[in-house]
């Protein structure tokens, strides 16, 4: 198939105007004749359900979760960008555009991020509107504060908790309509099947996690808005149940898999501090706006801090390393994401990282508190400063924090058009669950945007572009397309019942775990990850051949849910090490070591990877096909990507 | 890898465990040992050790809520040692640490009780109630697109702080757990204040206040008779004064509404 990205002619700014117009529209008395299902309900999710069926479509919603309001959208902290340039302070739709674009190193797509930045002001509006409580000025205006890879202040955010509050005014919108009985909510439900009737997505198989039940759905469109994959690595800021099922499932159908080697790894999350770790939490990027991150300057003095012969008070200010002031001064401790955590591994790896284990670094707000007094500072940071007590039981007022990059974000996933649709017609692919625009690398506040945007301002026009070209019959799972996928899931979960060997489904996602993290993390070379290659091949033979479960099908059985969502791991995993070692440069969150700079940036090369890597299925363990999406960089210079 | 107070000795606990196969099934508590575990752990890693423990077993391991583990989706819901989230104030279950406990310790783990919150299994409960009675006016009837800009709608920052406080409940159903007649006064009474302090909610503030409550009723949760158990084991500290505000915002509809059929 040819990738066609369906870029709107003509100039940037005009391209998202012109092709609005453009699109087909659904007559509003016909609009109730068309079924949408959406799979997921966090922004993405829950924004287009609501905005879909205040159209008039009939929307089906599904969710594993008990209550839509649980997505994990809910946990994002620091806030959501908007071009709105409140501040006076020269933000733009194209300076948000621009940074974006540079932010994400040069991969990402410029039209759907030009589009991106221009509905992110509307985003604000709605949110507004909804009663989503944003922090505000005394004068009673929105208040801003600036993130990570921007020298505008440009982020609105509620305290702590912007993701929150965006969630629940999302999910206000979409529990309003589903008490007007135009979205069916189900809940507790995970989809398992893609069902594709003459090559257009058509329906899906889900399992009922209460009572095993499988059903079958119909539609005329499915949508996508499942989140992302970050839980490959298993331990994660993601949600415990975070997973890539979905998506895979839809991927063995015929959706192209796009840039799955780029992951973002956040550089401020609390250390690991043993085996038995269940998941890592996420200190905000905002704390980077008073924190200042430092080691020791040399290794000695690192090792008698761990050895705890001194202590952090004990190191003068001349033997502190700030090193991201020192080495990007325009930037500082607001670098992106890629950069900040790359210095720290580096800092780490020098053996001059601090904590027992020598695997953290310090965020510090003694000077923050110092100038601004702890009222000030607690008022900002309060609850973040209380979660990092109660997990580590260390007081940040007092002590520095100890901090650790940890994997946070998937900027690749399923391949999608301008109109977010996949490579099966009718199949649409939303928010962190789509690759499109954050290229490699994700600029901190932009992903409650990106899903936000998909959802109220994106999807409510292209698919009704789509559904415009069918008649409105209604649709049924009458086809022998459903009956087959139901079987296959059936067969599948039996298959996994039925192995009773000796190992967990946890014992084996942490295996894989470790074999991303050493070998497909921060940093990759070749050798690396032909490794994990094999290892991971390996790892899936023995989990199809010694996976051990309990209990049946027809009941909640989360040891079993766990095991459907480790199998596809296993293998989205092997892609992702393929994808990596296809990328023979460095950009963004892919560094490979093999290409940098003399300084120890990362080393692009745009003369032979400037494009997106488009993944298609050709069946169970064999290599996948690569298609190449070429990116076009008409409004923007590529340049090496500078924070000095 | 050591934990960040390498000192801390691992502990051997009892748990008391309630098991119930479904909603249709009877339950019982059962007792089992956990050895080695670290201070350093979360509550529900401990429980991830008993899950691990049992299934290796060939027994049925323990179904529980979790999703985030850092404290705000609100899926969590335990009734530790007789207390909702269990002994730390203002923390989810995720957000407890071991520490909390001493080695030797029984600790007794029960689900939410409570009629609307029926047991799906074991520690796991329906809490859909919330979610319908939400679906019955607590939101902004505004569609997507069409609304004015942000900056049009100025709010008092002491306003806007105010109903952040009360935006700030997880739904978690603590509340409902800790009271002694199964009230959701508190989860309630915080969207209610959130959207009757700010001037976008004013606009459906009489029907919302009754289509809510009315909902709450018919749920099966019980009456408020402030007691104050709700407020106290709040893990996000949702205050009570947000009962009193939606007492007066109810009374005061009821007094001149004409929106109820």
């Amino acid at each position: 198939m040819n990738l066609d990205s369906k870029i709107p002619e003509g100039p940037l700014a005009e391209k998202w105007e012109k092709h609005k117009f453009n699109v087909k529209l659904v007559n509003p008395a016909n609009k109730r004749k068309y079924d949408v299902i959406i799979v997921g309900t966090g922004l993405a999710g829950a924004s287009a359900a609501a905005s879909l069926a205040e159209l008039g479509y009939n929307v089906k919603a599904f969710t594993y979760h008990d209550s839509p309001r649980r997505a994990h959208s809910i946990a994002a902290q620091g806030g959501i960008n908007a071009a709105k340039n409140y501040q006076n302070d020269g933000d733009s739709v194209f300076r948000l555009f621009y940074d974006t674009i540079k932010g994400g190193d040069y991969r990402s797509r410029e039209a759907n991020v030009y589009r991106l930045a221009q509905v992110s002001v509307n985003i604000i509006d709605q949110c507004v509107a909804q009663g989503v409580p944003f922090a505000r000025e005394y004068g009673g205006l929105l208040a801003n504060r600036s993130f990570g890879g921007a020298q505008v202040s440009r982020t609105f955010y509620a305290r702590g908790q912007t993701g929150q509050q965006l969630l629940l005014g999302a999910y206000s919108a979409l529990s309003r309509q589903i008490a007007y009985g135009k979205v069916k909510m189900y809940t507790r439900s995970e989809m398992l099947e893609l069902v594709v009737v003459d090559g257009k997505a058509r329906g899906i198989v889900t399992r009922n996690l209460i009572t095993g039940e499988i059903e079958t759905h119909a539609a005329h469109a499915v949508v996508l808005a499942t989140g992302g994959y970050g839980n490959v690595f298993y331990l994660s800021t993601n949600a415990k149940y975070c997973n890539v099922t979905a998506p895979w499932r839809a991927h063995k159908k015929g959706a192209y898999f796009a840039n799955p080697c780029f992951t973002q790894i956040h550089p401020t999350c609390i250390p690991v501090s043993g085996d038995y770790q269940s998941k890592l939490t996420l200190m905000s990027e905002s704390l980077r706006n008073d924190g200042r991150v430092w080691v020791p300057k040399t290794k000695e003095m690192a090792e008698r801090l761990r050895g705890g012969q001194i202590r952090v008070a004990d190191i003068p200010e001349e033997e502190r390393d700030y090193f991201l002031e020192r080495k990007y001064p325009s930037f500082g401790n607001l670098v992106p994401r890629d950069v900040a955590s790359r210095n720290a591994k580096q800092a780490c790896d020098e053996g001059r990282g601090v904590g027992s284990t020598g695997l953290a670094v310090y965020l510090d707000f003694a000077d923050a508190i110092k100038r601004e007094g702890v009222d000030k500072v607690s008022q900002k940071y309060g609850n973040l400063f209380a979660m990092y007590e109660k997990i580590t039981a260390e007081n940040p007022y007092e002590l520095p924090m100890r901090i650790y990059p940890a994997v946070h974000y998937t900027m690749g996933g399923l391949w999608v058009d301008y109109n977010l649709m996949t490579s099966i017609p009718g199949l649409y692919a939303t928010g962190e669950c789509n690759f499109s625009d954050h290229g490699a690398n994700r600029l901190g506040a932009s992903a409650l945007m990106q899903g936000l945007a998909d959802g109220y301002f994106v999807i409510p026009y292209t698919i009704g572009d789509y559904l415009a070209q069918m008649p409105p019959t209604p649709v049924t799972t009458q086809h022998a397309a459903f009956k087959e996928a139901e079987e296959a899931v059936h067969a599948r979960t039996q298959k996994l019942l039925s192995i009773k060997g000796t190992r967990t489904p946890n014992e084996f996602h942490k295996a894989l775990g470790h074999i991303m993290w050493d070998h497909c993390g921060m940093s990759r070379n070749a050798e690396g990850l032909q490794f994990a290659k094999q290892e991971i091949q390996k790892l899936r033979r023995e989990f199809w051949s010694d996976l051990k479960l309990t209990g049946t099908n027809e009941e909640l059985n989360q040891m079993l849910e766990i095991a459907g969502r480790v199998a596809d791991f296993l293998e989205l995993g092997e892609l992702m090490v393929d994808d990596a070692l296809n990328r023979k440069e460095s950009c963004g969150g892919h560094f490979r070591e093999e290409y940098q700079t003399p300084e120890n940036e990362a080393l692009r090369d745009d003369e032979n990877f400037a494009y997106v890597a488009a993944w298609e299925w050709t069946g169970d363990n064999q290599p996948e096909t690569l298609h190449k999406e070429e990116l076009q960089f008409e409004n923007v210079k590529l340049t090496q990507r500078s924070y000095k | 890898m050591a934990g960040n107070n390498p000192n801390a000795k691992p502990m051997n606990l009892t748990l008391k465990v309630w098991r119930q196969r479904n909603r249709n099934s009877e339950g019982k508590i059962v007792e089992y040992q956990v050895k080695d575990i670290s201070p350093e752990m979360s509550f529900l890693e401990m429980l991830d050790v008993l899950n691990e423990d049992l299934l290796l077993k060939g027994d049925e391991p323990v179904a529980f809520d979790h999703d985030c583990r850092e404290g705000i989706c609100g899926s969590c819901d335990l009734f530790i040692n007789g207390r909702a989230h269990g002994p730390e104030k203002g923390t989810t279950t995720c957000q407890l640490h071991m520490r909390k406990f001493s080695d030797g310790d029984t600790i007794t783990i029960e689900p939410w009780r409570a009629n609307a919150f029926p047991v799906n299994r074991d520690l796991s409960v329906d809490r859909s109630a919330f979610d319908r009675i939400i679906q019955a006016g607590g939101y902004i009837s505004v569609n997507t697109g069409g609304v004015p800009d942000g900056n049009e709608i100025p709010i008092p920052k002491n306003i806007a702080d105010k109903a952040f406080e009360a935006a700030t409940c997880i739904s978690c159903g603590a509340c409902v757990a800790a009271c002694k007649n199964a009230s959701a006064m508190l989860f309630v009474s915080a969207k209610i204040s959130q959207l009757a302090l700010l001037p976008q909610g004013q606009v459906e503030r009489k029907t919302r206040v009754e289509n809510m409550v009315a909902q709450m009723d018919k749920e099966g949760f019980g009456a408020c008779t402030n007691i104050g158990q709700c407020a106290a084991e709040c893990p996000v500290g949702i205050s009570l004064e947000n009962i009193a505000l939606m007492n007066r915002e109810f009374i005061s509809a009821k007094a001149t509404s004409e929106n109820l059929a």
